[in-house]
């Protein structure tokens, strides 16, 4: 088949599904089948489900030495921050004036400090940390806020199960008009 | 055709929008005196040298004029502890049309512009699917495409009029989070289609290949919507800043769902609560209840001339020129005002009007040379009015500072200075 008609029955192929036809046509797919096993180092996502976590585990002794090493220049020695946006600890939803929102007050699941070092920590070197570091990291951060104690090991399994204070304090406005 | 002759549709010098075309300076009576008075009798026009030599050769690459090179994005001073984190701003006031030249289009970054080579870019769509799939660059291109004008806009646009005080800022400073442009691509639908979509699927999960790998999670019924991959951007592929080679467009909702440098879609039953989308991004309101997920971008108008920081030179004609929006629908209507909002007039809506694009107004206005305080007002197709800054405050409270969208004020005083006022 010439290459112009091999294009011409991708197009009407694809046309064809974008205007509903089954989608069990058998349309010549453009994209590459690829297995989850394939996706492994590669999908970054942990989830407040408790999926997508690696192996390793750390608390929060492990943790302060970590974070004092590669956290700490903007987040302070204990997660006092070097500016508003970096400050980590402290803050109550329920003050009086504006509450101050940190990872302690603000955030509603533990998984996101996890989802967020891992992918985009420490600023000036993201994903550097092995996974052992991030659990370490993310048990420290959750001991300065006395959402943990600092013996507690944080793990695939356990981590997801740290409630934080602000967990029913987020509405879902996804479907509102 | 003397003064009088204008018709005024409201107070303090607003001139039906209606004169805007074929209406000459020289015919506005006291308007622009100087003008009146004519050419100095001594100047006599000559030819220039420009042309008497012939010019540049054509080029490979266009480039704008000299004289037009102070036209600039404004950015912040870079953050050494944050490299890459940071936004640059849209010269509303500069420019004219509802289109930002790419060059000029607002960036926002969290972790820098990455530079990818199409040749080793990938997206991949997994998760609860039939078939996970991998994508080149080179297999984007072989779908058929279709192009839109979209305006986008970050949701912290505007954000520093929650504050008690109003700041000394252009509408470059205070409103510079916004632009529009083409943008072609092809339908998610049709990727996801192909990816055959689970029954239980709910949301897609949006990650980009810079380096903070920035994730966020949109609703599957609109991701099936209008939602398309972008590859190009006002018929250019999208430029490095934009997400090249490939970025999420979400249409009428904030930007920072438009994932730029898209290589990652997992489907889910659930959002997976991205720091950009707990942390940042959501809207807590006075009751201390935050809002997550207020994807769409409400009804919003600026005016870009005149506005902050300039100066008006002499009593007499300006058009009055903004833009308009909405994340909901297209611009059905924008009044303007030069009295504060006690009287207002509609503005002619010069662009034709599409959905969730940017939508130029103008109105003329005489500058008596007394103070006016200039708003606009912008109503959508769906019936929904810009309010007022006050109702918007009162209503949503100051502690998030996103998704603002009330009605802004520019004061001219006598000497006519233009700033940033509430009113």
């Amino acid at each position: 088949m010439s290459m112009l008609k091999q294009l011409v029955s991708t197009v009407v192929m694809t046309l064809g599904l974008a205007i509903g036809l089954s989608t069990t046509t058998h349309a010549q797919t453009l994209g590459t089948p690829i297995s989850e096993d394939q996706l492994r180092d590669f999908d970054l996502i942990a989830a407040p489900d408790g999926s997508g976590y690696p192996q390793g585990s750390g608390t929060a002794i492990q943790g302060k030495e970590v974070f004092e090493r590669r956290c700490a220049a903007c987040h302070g020695m204990r997660g006092e921050g070097t500016s508003a946006q970096t400050r980590l600890v402290g803050g109550d939803m329920q003050s009086q004036t504006s509450p101050l929102r940190t990872v302690g007050s603000y955030w509603p699941h533990a998984s996101t400090i996890f989802d967020y070092v891992q992918r985009a920590m420490p600023a000036d070197a993201p994903k550097s940390l092995s996974s052992s570091e991030v659990y370490q990291v993310v048990a420290y951060v959750l001991y300065l806020n006395e959402i943990i104690e600092d013996s507690r090991v944080l793990d695939k399994t356990s981590l997801v199960q740290v409630e934080m204070p602000n967990k029913d304090g987020f509405i879902d406005s996804s479907q509102a008009p | 055709m003397s003064n009088q002759e204008l018709e005024k549709v409201a107070g303090n010098g607003l001139i039906n929008r209606r004169h805007l075309l074929g209406l000459g300076l020289a015919g506005m009576g006291t308007v622009a005196s100087s003008a009146l008075l004519g050419a100095d009798a001594g100047l006599k026009l000559e030819i220039p040298d420009w042309s008497r030599t012939p010019g540049k050769n054509a080029s490979g690459y266009g480039s704008r004029s000299r004289f037009t090179e102070d036209i600039q994005r404004m950015s912040g001073n870079p953050n050494p502890l944050y490299p890459g984190g940071g936004a640059s701003r849209s010269p509303l006031h500069q420019l004219q049309g509802s289109i930002t030249p790419n060059s000029l289009h607002f960036e926002r970054h969290h972790a820098g512009v990455p530079d990818i080579d199409p040749a080793q870019h990938k997206l991949v769509i997994h998760g609860l699917v039939r078939q996970p799939l991998m994508f080149s660059y080179e297999d984007l291109l072989r779908y058929p495409m279709v192009s839109k004008i979209y305006f986008l806009e970050c949701s912290g646009n505007s954000g520093t009029l929650f504050g008690p005080n109003p700041v000394d800022g252009t509408a470059q400073s205070i409103h510079g989070l916004v632009s529009g442009a083409e943008w072609t691509g092809i339908p998610l639908s049709t990727l996801l289609d192909e990816a055959g979509v689970d029954p239980e699927a709910r949301w897609i999960n949006a990650v980009g290949a810079d380096a903070a790998s920035m994730g966020r999670s949109i609703p599957l019924n609109r991701a099936m919507d209008d939602v398309m991959l972008a590859l190009f951007q006002n018929g250019e592929p999208v430029r490095p800043e934009q997400g090249y080679p490939m970025r999420l467009f979400v249409p009428g909702c904030e930007g920072n769902i438009s994932v730029k440098w898209l290589t990652q879609i997992k489907l889910s039953t659930e959002p997976s609560h991205f720091r950009d989308e707990t942390s940042k991004y959501t809207d807590t309101r006075p009751d201390r209840k935050s809002l997550q997920f207020t994807l769409p971008m409400d009804t919003k108008s600026v005016i870009t001339s005149p506005s902050g920081q300039m100066k008006l030179q002499r009593q007499g004609i300006y058009q009055i020129s903004g833009l308009a929006w909405s994340g909901r629908g297209s611009i059905r209507r924008v009044e303007v005002s030069a009295d504060g909002g006690r009287s207002w007039a509609d503005a002619l809506l010069q662009s034709h009007q599409s959905e969730k694009a940017l939508a130029r107004f103008s109105i003329p206005w005489q500058w008596s040379g007394s103070e006016a305080v200039l708003q606009s007002r912008a109503t959508d197709s769906q019936g929904n009015v810009q309010p007022t800054r006050s109702s918007l405050v009162s209503e949503k409270g100051n502690i998030s500072t996103y998704h603002f969208h009330g009605i802004q004020s520019w004061a001219v005083n006598s000497a006519g200075d233009v700033a940033n006022v509430y009113a």
